[in-house]
């Protein structure tokens, strides 16, 4: 290990646990990453030295915690490239953001006939927000076909584009096999078609920059707690001129501009979309862990993750009785793998004893383990703090398991 | 024997291993071991579904007794799923609403007994003690 990820991991206190007896080795981060000590005490320190409600407060504390919530989403705006603070919605993550733009553009711009396209890539948390608003609106989802490798079919995709299509939805990169799709081409066809794209980026964020106005996409979803972050916050970016257009989701406090009972007329962008009181901390929380990735630098976190990925999609490839789910040419740091006729959950259950974490199962993605005719695998999710070192005691492990159940 | 000398028993055969390792290997091999469900048992009306893994789970009663016969897609979970049947099969209702599951905590599986295993195991055990409830009653629950 060298010293810059022996330092990296010291920011991670809980790296350094046992699990089973056994030092951790964490590669369940498509799940969800570890928080470094400094997202962990500003969150402490928030509640400790400056928790106030925001917004309409004329006391001191509230406006410093007001100041501190829109500095938060200000430095979000910054990270991605966001044209303004207002195109900014926090939401709890990925989930309620797709859920809030599904339900509300589905709202204003989905009629009776019209489809949606998703791809066969997708988690349960993008295509279950929009079959809902097809069956309310009586229009049909369609599917971008995907490869045996894991790549989408974008020849398909392009005729799927048709004048009936309200909006496309797909991920940035997949969390159950790794894909990095080719987000700026697929939004760059949708657009030639006059059609808006929502990027599913929960797993996006966390591997590599993203430019929202240099991908030109309608709208890119989040979730802090892939990222470094803590849990229960995310977001959404969204061009302002939909979300102008779109009526609120959620209604409540904040969210309002005057109210009476005969009518209510709503707040601006982006309070139109915060019903209630907003998750503060986690929201400065974010914003540390956004200096962190900053501090971390791009550079280190791809040349770290992409030797990660070399290393161990080599040394699975070795062992045989192991098969590698999702070859795609552009691949994050996401290895899924099964191992012949072994069940993930016996893998699963004897690799948690040697305090690895990976995680089993279908990933939310039935549909795709129904498309390539598994019915799950175990999947490593691989972070810049991992080592190789990690990696061989997780090889070690699937070669007694293979012994054990042979 | 009845349910209360069989867990007993497995409660002593558990207590000679040494670590995690041996007792796996235990499961493993009563998994395997396991007489394969009849194919015509494995339907749907049978399955209860973990997220995890799946349990198909078949009764009969003959007797006054029940008798259930199971089968898992995974090794590990089909080496508790047989240690449940070796408990709970062969008994009257009575015998089998008035067990106790504790024994799994003493042996050390309570961990692939909490939902968030989501093996199907925890649901195993809830339909076990229904199926017995249904025999009482007079139902037959097997359509």
């Amino acid at each position: 290990m060298n010293s810059t990820i022996e330092r990296i991991r010291s920011e991670f206190t809980i790296l350094g646990q046992q699990v089973n007896g056994k030092p951790l080795a964490y590669f369940d981060n498509a799940a969800t990453t570890q928080k470094p000590e400094r997202v962990i005490e500003a969150i402490n320190r928030y509640y400790r030295e400056a928790n106030s409600n925001v917004h309409r407060g004329v006391h001191r504390m509230s406006q410093q915690a007001t100041q501190a919530y829109e500095s938060a989403r200000g430095k979000v705006a910054g990270f991605l490239n966001a044209s303004s603070p207002a195109e900014i919605i926090f939401t709890r993550g990925t989930t309620e953001a797709i859920n809030l733009v599904a339900a509300s553009f589905g709202e204003a711009f989905v009629n009776q006939g019209d489809e949606i396209l998703v791809s066969a890539l997708e988690h349960h948390s993008n295509i279950v927000p929009w079959q809902q608003v097809c069956l309310r609106k009586n229009a049909l989802l369609k599917v971008i076909p995907v490869f045996e490798n894991g790549e989408l079919d974008l020849e398909s995709y392009e005729k799927l584009l048709t004048p009936k299509t309200k909006i496309v939805a797909f991920n940035h990169i997949s969390n159950a096999l790794g894909t990095i799709n080719p987000i700026m081409e697929m939004i760059r066809l949708a657009h030639a078609s006059g059609i808006p794209a929502l990027i599913d980026g929960a797993q996006g964020l966390s591997h590599g920059p993203v430019d929202v106005e240099d991908l030109d996409c309608d709208f890119y979803t989040f979730s802090s707690h892939k990222m470094y972050g803590p849990m229960g916050i995310g977001g959404l970016y969204g061009k302002r001129k939909w979300l102008e257009q779109m009526p609120p989701y959620q209604c409540g406090g904040e969210m309002i501009s005057k109210v009476t009972f005969e009518k209510t007329t709503f707040n601006e962008l982006p309070y139109k979309f915060e019903a209630g009181t907003p998750n503060v901390a986690d929201a400065i929380g974010l914003a540390e862990a956004i200096d962190f990735l900053g501090v971390t630098g791009w550079d280190f976190i791809r040349k770290q993750e992409a030797d990660l990925l070399a290393y161990g999609t080599e040394q699975l490839n070795a062992i045989p009785g192991v098969k590698i789910i999702g070859t795609a040419r552009n691949k994050a740091s996401i290895l899924s793998f099964i191992l012949n006729d072994i069940h993930f959950f016996d893998a699963g259950s004897i690799i948690d004893q040697y305090g690895i974490a990976v995680r089993t199962g279908n990933h939310c993605t039935q549909p795709l383990m129904d498309r390539l005719g598994i019915i799950g695998t175990i999947r490593a999710s691989f972070s810049f703090y991992n080592t190789r070192e990690e990696i061989d005691r997780l090889t070690e492990a699937i070669r007694k398991v293979i012994a054990l159940f042979h | 024997m009845n349910i209360s000398d069989t867990i007993e028993e497995i409660i002593n055969e558990f207590s000679s291993f040494d670590d995690w390792m041996d007792k796996y290997n235990y499961l493993i091999d009563m998994g395997k071991s396991l007489p394969v469900l009849d194919e015509k048992h494995k339907i749907d009306s049978n399955l209860i579904t973990g997220c995890q893994s799946r349990v198909w789970l078949h009764s009969e009663y003959k007797d006054g007794l029940i008798l259930f016969t199971a089968d898992s897609d995974a090794v590990i979970t089909k080496g508790i799923v047989s240690l449940l049947l070796r408990v709970f099969s062969g008994h009257t209702p009575d015998e089998i609403i008035r067990a106790e599951t504790e024994f799994l905590d003493v042996i050390g599986l309570k961990d692939h007994l909490s939902p968030t295993r989501s093996n199907g195991l925890i649901s195993m055990i809830k339909q076990i003690k229904l199926y017995a409830l249904a025999y009482k009653a007079g139902e037959n629950p097997v359509q």
